[in-house]
């Protein structure tokens, strides 16, 4: 029998994150951790590399907005359905956040090369675009297998320093459930470090129910542990709540300008007010 | 029934998937979901639709690179997706408008498209947005490119370009848009001078067929609600619903 752990508190696990780390984030729809993100930016951390994994909205548009981040490496940041991030947009013009132009399938590549320890992922496709000559880090080959002419884009394995996610279900074993969603599964398994906040606490242990399990992240990932429930809103949370469209809507309009984003700050994640 | 302008794209787009395969369509794109799914009806078992940011029925279900994993070996036939930027040699721009990277526009990034135009058999490219700021000469930066030296290893490519005033059809050997069928409601001169890239044009341009009436009833009964399931906004607000 596996011992119990008593869970982190969601203040000493933000706490514990270095600033300058490289920080994962997962897509909107598979459990975005926006009051851990509320949380870094009340206690004022910065200087973090951000990987959307491998596109983020309003959880990403506001870590950057609230000056957290120096260099951000995505496939895309739109806020739900209203398009480019208004502060991501905002750092662009300004010239103070380092870009890393990526592509979904590179990402997911890299992050899976990541977490079989292999130094980069073989990618097909990209031929012809400018992100190969502003990616100095990537690296066309010629096919090693192939029988003639057959240029193919090496893109290096990723690492995250720490990622972070909110789930549905952890236990008193340190487990979590991440469903379906396997891009959580092997992104945690490439990060150094998985900190999670989670809906629901599960009774008993998710490793050795024969239906959970296939849908579990084993503990050995599990570097901290925080039970926050409605910790992804404004955002969804896949089988629990819908997206609070409304709320996010209301994000957009204030954060076009940096007064209204400074309020929504304000309002939203020192004062810990959640819209109705 | 009287087709609105939202209902002839569609059921132009449902008429180019008819026995199609597995169609996917990215975030961000009602009225070419509504067409995949409209043609999924018509021609049931041979047309089969995924549509991004559907949770009712995620087809994406194991998320994250399943997709691209799919593409990649050549399972799925055709895929929408679009760009800030679109030009005459079908080059997409989704990074942004002046010199990379402090752009004056920043668009939200280039998300599958380096990967999806060169690995889907049949790209088509959509935009509803029909100007000279959109379909330009050159695009500032390529995100994805429409073309590349034959040698080189390439499933497929963007076959045809549709928007809110025309389709236009994509020569891959010759790198250039043909104008298709102008909508109806609209003239190729219009096209012509809301189009910033030069393109093939015949003598006599057709336009755009109406949507039959079953096209219509289908469209505004079962499609509808599915379109409502990731695009409620849309479905309320620009789709009709059957009297």
């Amino acid at each position: 029998m596996m011992p119990e752990r008593s869970f982190d508190t969601l203040e000493t696990m933000v706490a514990s994150i270095p600033e300058g780390a490289m920080i994962a984030l997962p897509k909107d729809e598979s459990g975005a951790p926006c009051e851990l993100v509320r949380e870094l930016v009340r206690q004022r951390k910065q200087h973090f590399r951000l990987l959307c994994v491998p596109a983020c909205g309003f959880h990403a548009d506001l870590l950057i907005g609230a000056g957290c981040v120096d260099e951000v490496e995505f496939g895309g940041v739109v806020v739900g359905e209203l398009g480019v991030g208004q502060r991501f947009q905002a750092a662009v013009r300004a010239g103070t956040l380092r870009l890393k132009d990526s592509s979904c399938p590179a990402l997911h590549a890299a992050l899976q090369a990541g977490a079989k320890g292999t130094p980069f992922a073989a990618v097909r496709g990209f031929l012809g675009s400018d992100l190969l000559n502003v990616r100095l880090d990537w690296k066309l080959i010629e096919n090693p297998f192939g029988p003639g002419e057959d240029p193919i884009l090496l893109v290096p394995a990723i690492n995250p320093d720490v990622f972070l996610f909110h789930a549905r279900w952890g236990d008193r074993h340190g487990n979590v459930w991440t469903g379906g969603r396997r891009d959580l599964a092997y992104t945690a398994h490439a990060s150094r470090r998985t900190l999670v906040t989670f809906e629901s606490i599960w009774d008993g242990n998710l490793l050795t129910d024969p239906i959970m399990s296939a849908g579990t992240l084993d503990a050995v990932y599990v570097g901290g542990l925080a039970h926050v429930p409605n910790g992804s809103w404004p955002m969804t949370l896949q089988y629990v709540h819908d997206e609070d469209t409304e709320h996010i809507k209301t994000y957009a309009a204030m954060a076009r300008t940096d007064d209204g984003f400074a309020a929504y700050v304000r309002e939203f994640v020192i004062d810990r007010k959640h819209a109705a | 029934m009287t087709a609105t302008a939202d209902e002839i794209v569609i059921g132009l787009i449902a008429r180019m998937l008819e026995n199609a395969g597995v169609v996917g369509v990215g975030s961000s794109s009602p009225v070419p979901a509504a067409g995949a799914l409209l043609a999924q009806q018509l021609c049931p078992g041979r047309t089969r639709a995924l549509i991004f940011r559907n949770n009712v029925n995620d087809p994406f279900h194991e998320s994250g690179s399943e997709l691209y994993d799919r593409i990649g070996q050549g399972r799925i036939d055709v895929f929408f997706i679009g760009g800030g930027q679109i030009d005459g040699r079908a080059n997409l721009n989704n990074v942004g408008v002046g010199p990379y990277p402090q752009s004056k526009l920043r668009f939200p990034g280039s998300f599958g498209t380096p990967f999806i135009i060169a690995m889907v058999p049949r790209v088509i490219l959509y935009r509803e947005e029909h100007s000279p700021r959109v379909l330009v000469p050159k695009v500032d930066f390529i995100s994805a490119a429409g073309t590349t030296p034959p040698n080189l290893h390439r499933r497929g490519g963007p076959t045809d370009l549709i928007t809110s005033k025309a389709h236009f059809s994509f020569d891959r050997e010759k790198g250039r848009f043909a104008l298709a069928s102008v909508h109806p409601g609209c003239t190729a001169a219009e096209v012509r001078q809301a189009t910033g890239f030069d393109y093939d044009e015949q003598v006599v341009v057709p336009v755009t067929a109406l949507p039959t009436p079953e096209m219509l009833r289908l469209l505004r009964g079962t499609v509808r609600a599915q379109v409502a399931e990731t695009y409620p906004e849309f479905a309320r607000t620009r789709l009709a619903g059957l009297q």
